[in-house]
């Protein structure tokens, strides 16, 4: 029984945690092309862009909600079904939880106001404003929460006691190793994310209604942004990388499959092992793991061999992990094939094919970040705080958390579907070309002294 | 002061903050069920969403705050707490979750929708009432810790009458706070229908509020002697609770300075629910935790308190531009913005 209880209490957290990503991914991410999109507005005097604001803003909402709502199950969660670890660690990681809520409260705050606010000041700019912070606290919540993420793999900034954690330095514990690569990789992966999304749906609307002004600008733009985080997402991911090698070299090893110590290691993609754990099919680059860990082609990289056979994280990260890796590069990809397309005029930047792909490019993302949570928590394991705790002791021992699940379950199914549809009533019955006309129209009304808004 | 003291007046400042926005909010989506239901909603669902359309995210952020700062000044908390409590808690998650979405969908149909509105007002009433449960487990004979196993006895808490009177108190207090502070909002808005009717709630929902409170403190002498006598101790508090309510009472009755009458009403629930607190200490979970055995590291504590204090130099100023722009901003109130 005890066992089937860390069992249930891993897959609610899990699932959780997968369903909360999403949401938590376009908190991030959306409000920054917002701003992005408002202050081109301003700039060009374009009302296309002002209106890419405004309808932004009123899906994020939406999303804004659903987070909120996971977040805070989340929270909970972390004392209701780990109860042992929040004992040990509460001590430590309250630090960061309680500047989450602050970055999150002056986030909803300002949100609040923002939408709220839209014809309220004569000069733009000052609605503009508005979004610096809500841009700031959306971006702070995630680094935060990064910081946990981070100790949890990195555990720092405490001495052992007795089994207690004494001489805590939280902020010490906060800036552990492995937080200046995962915020770094969190950030870049949610601007590229909230960017392809909005990319998707611009080329998702043009195949289906035609091309049209609106979403021309909106593709544009979004793929400049793509292309921007895909880079800067790419760096994210080899810094990580080399962080691990030197720091997790377990965790590295497991997405690699690199099972004995050596020089000059070479990288393995995808495949599959057989019983005996030899590796087929896969394709091997010479010596690329080395260079990717330590950018040296002849550097040592430690095997998973060298780490006892309970301390070793689950193979099947090996999947994740390229997948992770060959969506981001793919998303890369399609914003520099846009561009060339966009460059070299013979090819029309809008045809169907590319289209499709831009379209693709949106849920790959969310798989991508999925993917990416998915390794992180699994190529921890079987540690929750690594070196201390081990996830089956910082579990709850109530066998309720079975039923949890599916109450959890009903829950997201629920939250899942009803968000799709209002997302879906919010825009397919009020197209952006139809609201333009309407704004323009509201506008004249307004010149000429017909406004009948009371 | 130390640590200890410093993290738990402020946690219960924040409660009280909660207890009193969150009531708004909870009796809120009771009242628009009910007129619902017995059609007055165009007189106020309006006005309802009006002010809380802006403000909800604000409102579950003030429980988050407590909820976390509790776990970070008293960590202990999250053991016991968290142990015993998998399954309430997980209930009022769920609560929570539907109430959020409920006004993240309001503005595209859920409004109109009668099982969405009714699961909005029914959880207006449940949260209150499985939240406030947490206050009965704190006085200790629910929560039974055997060797290293933590755990709920569900029977002795069900069938106690103190945890039941908790329970009618939380709701009656939340449908008396909210009306009387809608009451307050209608006539800034100018609504005069809206106001004979959250009047007549406001009225309406005094009385048992004043029965209940005094039923659940009879319960509490029975069940622990050591808060009950603690209170005794308070009574100038208890008395000036009960003098801010003949005030609040007397200026409803009159039908005039309804914001004065608000002040005095969060004022009454000030002075019981500090009363009752301080009875309460030093004991967080009656007999495990005390806020001296609980209490984090002095670094942990140090840290708290200053990013606490950070965090208020920015949120206070934030919160006032929101009260300027929603609820003293004449215009927006009246609906002309």
């Amino acid at each position: 029984m005890g066992i089937d209880t860390v069992l249930w209490s891993k897959l609610v957290t899990g699932m959780t945690l997968g369903f909360h990503a999403i949401f938590a991914t376009i908190g991030v991410g959306i409000p920054l092309m917002i701003a992005i999109a408002e202050f081109i507005g301003i700039r060009k005097q374009d009302s296309h862009y002002a209106l890419m604001a405004k309808r932004w803003a009123r899906g994020f909402v939406i999303s804004v909600a659903v987070g909120v709502v996971t977040g805070t199950a989340i929270s909970l969660q972390l004392a209701l079904v780990w109860p042992n670890f929040m004992k040990l660690a509460g001590n430590v990681i309250a630090l960061p939880l309680f500047m989450e809520v602050f970055a999150f409260f002056f986030e909803a705050i300002f949100l609040g106001i923002y939408l709220y606010t839209w014809d309220r000041f004569k000069n733009p700019y000052i609605h503009w404003l508005l979004t610096i912070p809500i841009v700031a606290g959306a971006g702070m919540s995630a680094v935060f929460i990064t910081t946990v993420n981070g100790f949890m793999n990195q555990p720092g900034g405490f001495t052992m006691q007795g089994g207690q954690f004494t001489a805590v330095n939280p902020v010490q514990a906060m800036l552990n190793t492995a937080t200046f690569s995962k915020v770094f990789h969190v950030l870049s992966s949610a601007y590229l994310t909230g960017a392809a999304l909005l990319a998707g749906i611009a080329a998702f609307t043009m195949l289906r209604k035609g091309v049209t002004g609106y979403h021309k600008k909106a593709l544009k733009l979004m793929m400049a942004v793509v292309m921007l985080f895909g880079l800067l997402n790419t760096v994210a991911g080899d810094v990580s990388a080399k962080f691990l090698a030197e720091h997790q070299p377990e965790k590295l090893a497991a997405a690699e499959w690199h099972f004995e110590t050596e020089s000059g290691a070479d990288l393995i993609l995808l495949g599959w092992l057989n019983a005996e754990h030899q590796i087929i099919g896969a394709l091997h680059l010479p010596k690329i793991l080395s260079f990717l860990a330590f950018g040296n082609f002849n550097a040592k990289v430690t095997g998973l061999n060298e780490f006892p056979s309970d301390e070793q994280p689950p193979l099947l990260v090996h999947y994740f992990f390229d997948l992770m890796a060959g969506i981001g590069f793919a998303l890369l990809g399609i914003s520099v094939l846009y561009f060339l397309f966009a460059l070299w005029k013979k090819r029309n930047e809008h045809n169907k094919w590319l289209l499709r792909i831009i379209a693709l490019g949106a849920p790959l993302a969310f798989l991508g970040v999925e993917l990416g949570w998915f390794y992180a928590e699994l190529g921890r394991q079987p540690w929750i705080l690594r070196g201390y705790m081990r996830v089956e002791e910082a579990a709850t021992t109530s066998p309720s958390v079975r039923i949890l699940f599916f109450l959890f379950l009903l829950l997201y199914i629920v939250l899942g579907m009803v968000s799709v549809l209002v997302l879906r009533r919010l825009f397919n019955n009020n197209p952006a070309e139809t609201e333009m006309e309407k704004r323009a129209q509201h506008a004249g009304d307004k010149r000429t002294g017909k406004g009948a808004h009371a | 002061m130390s640590y200890h003291l410093i993290g738990i007046s402020v946690l219960w400042l924040f409660l009280y903050g909660y207890l009193i926005i969150a009531s708004i909010d909870f009796g809120a989506g009771f009242f628009a069920f009910y007129a619902r239901l017995t059609k007055q909603d165009p007189l106020i669902n309006r006005l309802i969403s009006r002010y809380l359309s802006p403000v909800w995210e604000i409102t579950n952020v003030f429980f988050v705050f407590f909820y976390i700062g509790m776990i970070g000044f008293f960590p202990d908390t999250a053991y016991y707490y968290g142990s015993a409590l998998l399954v309430p808690g997980s209930v009022a998650i769920v609560l929570l979750a539907i109430r959020g979405s409920f006004y993240a969908f309001e503005n595209y149909g859920s409004k109109n929708n009668i099982v969405y509105l009714f699961l909005y007002g029914a959880s207006g009433l449940l949260i209150p009432a499985s939240l406030s449960v947490t206050l009965a487990l704190s006085e200790g004979g629910f929560i039974l810790k055997q060797d290293q196993t933590v755990s709920l006895d569900y029977w002795a808490l069900f069938t106690n009458p103190l945890s039941w009177s908790i329970v009618g108190l939380a709701i009656v207090s939340v449908l008396f706070i909210s009306a009387c502070f809608l009451a307050f909002y209608a006539t800034r808005a100018e609504d005069h229908a809206a106001l004979k009717l959250m009047r007549t709630y406001a009225l309406f929902w005094s009385t048992p509020t004043i029965i209940i409170a005094l039923t659940a403190f009879i319960y509490l002498g029975q069940h622990n002697e050591r808060h009950y006598q603690n209170m005794m101790d308070l009574w100038w508090l208890l008395a000036l609770s009960i003098a801010f309510f003949m005030i609040a009472m007397w200026l409803l009755y009159r039908g005039r300075r309804y914001g004065l009458a608000f002040v005095c009403i969060m004022l009454q629930f000030f002075c019981a629910f500090f009363a009752y607190g301080i009875g309460q200490y030093p004991y967080i979970l009656d007999p495990y935790i005390t806020i001296q055995s609980s209490v984090t590291s002095s670094s942990m504590g140090f840290a708290l308190v200053v990013v606490f204090i950070g965090g208020m130099c920015l949120l206070i100023p934030s919160l006032i531009l929101v009260f300027k722009l929603f609820l003293f901003d004449a215009d927006y109130v009246k609906g002309k913005k």
